[in-house]
């Protein structure tokens, strides 16, 4: 593990050694005694039981000393997660998109990247937004995460305290690509940070079609460089001939603008041989229809 | 105990003595032994079923990438998996196996007192599961199984009882939330009337707490059994009284009782008040504490004992063993700071099979093998019963304990593929999980292959009613109400 990768990373793994310290000390005593017992008083060596009485004194000292412990322990565990929900004034915000099954990050001036870029020693608070279901954002080296909830401002702050790659996942089971829904997080020095924030290009900047697909979280499913996720890529789509099944009956149709604006809307209508039903919703209401065009427009330019 | 004072020449229950014979006698019994049978038959099919699920997921979980079978079979096997193992298995499992079998006889009565109704509930659970096999993926659990309890008649019963009576409580108060949660989400899904859906106005957390209202209580359902199968094995192998009968009866009330306000210490990363979040973290470190007292009255039980290390007993040590773990690593979701690292990791994973498979299970084989020979009339081989519990004692911890690791690293749960570094701990769970499934094998066939010899009433020197009858005992227990002078563990 990335010891104090973050600014929480001290505090945390204090409670950790804490709690297994504590746990391991009773865990080995009490499996002792047990084993303890099993040789001494077996019934070949020790043939009568002693019967002993119940003994209220005792009773009481093994109900308090674990409610000593546990009050003990709440008290450490509570005090090392107070800080996590105080967001400090000067921290830099970044909005976090959870979609099935990607994460965007939107910086300052409506850039958006893919990888959390981050400038070292600067706390930072993220925003966490999720556009269809619960996601959860993790980042176990910062020992922080947070449910991602549709409808609800959840949010999550720390410091990053180290330059490095570290790995961000989804931890709310979120669907079929749920254990790929991830990415890293890239902590830089601040001048690398400013850098690469004046190369990421605003989003407004990159073509229409592109910015729908990413808007409605296609390219999770479909991807733009030839590599199979859920579905097909879009590399090269344009134009190929498919095999697809309508009603039950197996046909080949050439891809071109009615049939990506018939897989829009009624997506198992003439599905592909190989996929399955239901997996894609429609998006009739959700993508209209200039951006159908704009998405047909953008496909005719991936070969 | 009064010596046995049944006529012998009355039959088993074994033996069908109605109208009906054979499959039909044994489908409208209404004698509490038989449907505990009929419960017992069901349950390990199921578990059988989930068991395979379970190990083909270990399998696909051998390397990183797919092994033969993708994603969404993946997570429609760990959805089954989890339905068919908590909802079909872990929930019913103790109680309406050893609670119908033993419970009406170690009160002194002859059935349950509606042995109908009881019937009933397992037409009712084998409806449930058929749905849930029938809807597979669509189904949001079958209907639990509600037969009527009843509370213990006096203060000389024995402390099984107090843990069944306890958890009745539990299932009366909680099942009902459930229950509202899913006509909610019925009248969402037909009528669209916005309770957790945010595109109508609902707020998805508020489901969560609806779930975890019920749902805790249920880790409880499954759990309090359970500590009452362990508080009867052990005063019988260790020839001793049970120390502090009081202190683990009222334990099981205090279980029961505070284990309805701990449900959000499953929520804390869900973004619920903060305020709510350091309440629902204390009342989780408390509700460890009647826990600990039942470990600490059970070692002190051993104390002077005169121990025989038989395989019940052997089951109901690594039950304490493993439910330590399980209770420990349990601390670590209760402390707010750490519960952040671990929550929806490969931790809880490991932390829930603790309990369920370590606890609820071993359990569960502890009071097979304890009441066996009451059961079925013939004794086991002892011998291979040590051997199968060896493989799936090293078997269970070779399984879950690497799952402990790579959570507190950042492995999260439900997870069809995983980065490379998880790899080596991966592996080892899932030769674990092979060899649990040895040991499951040897056990079964050791228990069922009928060679064993016949069983006296009170083959290991239990203490409770039951076993002053015969093995096994006659479709009406007592003939005559049976009289309890003394105390149970009553070993003087």
């Amino acid at each position: 593990m990335n010891t104090g990768a973050s600014n929480f990373v001290e505090g945390v793994d204090w409670v950790f050694k804490l709690l297994f310290g504590i746990s391991a000390f009773f865990l080995i005593v009490i499996t002792a005694m047990m084993i303890f017992f099993v040789i001494r008083y077996n019934r070949k060596r020790h043939p009568k039981a002693v019967q002993i009485k119940d003994n209220m004194a005792l009773e009481i000292t093994w109900i308090t000393i674990p409610v000593i412990i546990v009050l003990f322990l709440f008290y450490y565990g509570f005090s090392a997660f107070q800080p996590m929900i105080w967001v400090p004034k000067d921290a830099m915000k970044v909005k976090v998109i959870g979609k099935m099954w990607q994460w965007s990050f939107e910086y300052p001036g409506n850039k958006v990247a893919d990888t959390l870029v981050l400038p070292l020693n600067r706390p930072v608070k993220l925003d966490l937004v999720s556009v269809d279901v619960i996601h959860g954002f993790s980042i176990p080296a910062f020992r922080v995460k947070e449910d991602v909830v549709p409808g609800k401002n959840n949010y999550m702050w720390f410091t990053p305290q180290q330059t490095g790659n570290f790995e961000i996942f989804c931890t709310a089971y979120c669907g079929v690509r749920h254990s790929y829904m991830g990415t890293k997080v890239r902590v830089v020095t601040p001048r690398q940070y400013d850098q690469w924030l004046a190369s990421v290009k605003v989003a407004s900047e990159e073509p229409g079609g592109l910015q729908v697909l990413k808007k409605n979280a296609c390219t999770g499913c479909h991807s733009l460089d030839g590599s199979k996720l859920v579905s097909a890529s879009f590399k090269g789509l344009y134009g190929k001939t498919e095999t697809v099944v309508t009603n039950g009956t197996e046909r080949k149709v050439k891809v071109d603008d009615e049939y990506i604006t018939t897989s829009i809307y009624e997506p198992d209508k003439d599905l592909v041989s190989g996929y399955s039903k239901g997996i894609m919703k429609s998006y009739k209401g959700i993508v209209k229809e200039d951006e159908a065009k704009m998405i047909i427009e953008y496909l005719k330019t991936l070969k | 105990m009064s010596e046995n004072t049944h006529l012998h020449e009355e039959p088993s229950y074994l033996v069908d003595t109605g109208k009906r014979k054979g499959i039909l006698a044994w489908l409208t019994t209404i004698d509490h032994k038989r449907i505990a049978l009929l419960y017992l038959w069901s349950i390990m099919v199921f578990f059988i079923v989930g068991g395979i699920l379970g190990e083909t997921m270990r399998t696909e979980l051998y390397k990183p990438g797919q092994q033969f079978y993708g994603p969404q079979t993946y997570n429609a096997i760990f959805t089954l998996h989890g339905l068919i193992m908590i909802f079909l298995i872990v929930i019913p499992g103790l109680t309406v196996v050893f609670g119908n079998f033993v419970m009406p006889i170690m009160i002194g009565a002859n059935d349950v007192a509606f042995p109908r109704l009881n019937l009933f509930t397992w037409y009712l659970y084998i409806l449930g599961a058929a749905i849930v096999v029938v809807s597979q993926f669509t189904g949001d659990g079958p209907p639990d199984t509600g037969w009527t309890f009843y509370a213990p008649y006096s203060t000389q019963t024995p402390l099984l009882p107090w843990a069944i009576y306890a958890t009745a409580w539990i299932q009366i108060l909680a099942t009902p939330v459930i229950g509202i949660t899913l006509l909610m989400i019925i009248a969402e899904r037909t009528f669209h009337i916005g309770f957790f859906d945010p595109a109508l106005g609902g707020d998805p957390v508020l489901y969560q707490h609806l779930f975890w209202i019920y749902s805790h209580p249920a880790v409880y359902i499954m759990i309090l059994p359970a500590m009452g199968v362990i508080t009867e094995i052990i005063p019988t192998f260790c020839q001793k009284q049970i120390y502090g009968y009081k202190a683990i009866a009222i334990s099981s009330l205090a279980i029961a009782g505070v284990g309805y306000f701990v449900w959000g210490h499953h929520m804390f990363t869900s973004g619920m008040s903060k305020e709510a979040i350091w309440l629902f973290s204390i009342l989780t470190f408390l509700v460890a504490v009647p826990s600990a007292i039942k470990v600490f009255n059970w070692v002190a039980t051993m104390y002077k004992g005169s121990i025989d290390l038989k395989p019940p007993l052997l089951y109901a040590i690594a039950f304490i063993f493993l439910f330590m773990i399980g209770g420990f690593t349990g601390l670590v979701q209760g402390a707010l700071a750490t519960d952040i690292q671990v929550h929806d990791t490969a931790f809880i994973v490991a932390h829930f099979h603790y309990i369920i498979f370590g606890g609820v299970g071993f359990a569960f084989l502890g009071a097979i093998h304890y009441w066996y020979p009451k059961m079925f009339g013939r004794m086991y081989s002892n011998r291979i019963a040590n051997i199968a519990w060896g493989f799936l004692f090293a078997g269970f911890n070779l399984l879950y304990f690497p799952q402990f690791i790579i959570g507190l690293e950042g492995m999260p749960r439900r997870y069809f593929d995983y980065l490379p570094q998880f790899t080596t701990a991966q592996q080892i769970s899932t030769w674990g999980g092979y060899i649990l499934a040895i040991g499951m094998i040897i056990m079964i066939v050791n228990l069922f292959r009928k060679k064993g010899e016949k069983a006296t009433a009170n083959p290991w020197g239990g203490k409770t009613l039951e076993w002053t009858l015969p093995s096994p005992p006659p479709m009406e227990n007592f003939t005559t109400p049976p009289v309890v002078p003394e105390k149970p563990y009553n070993y003087d």
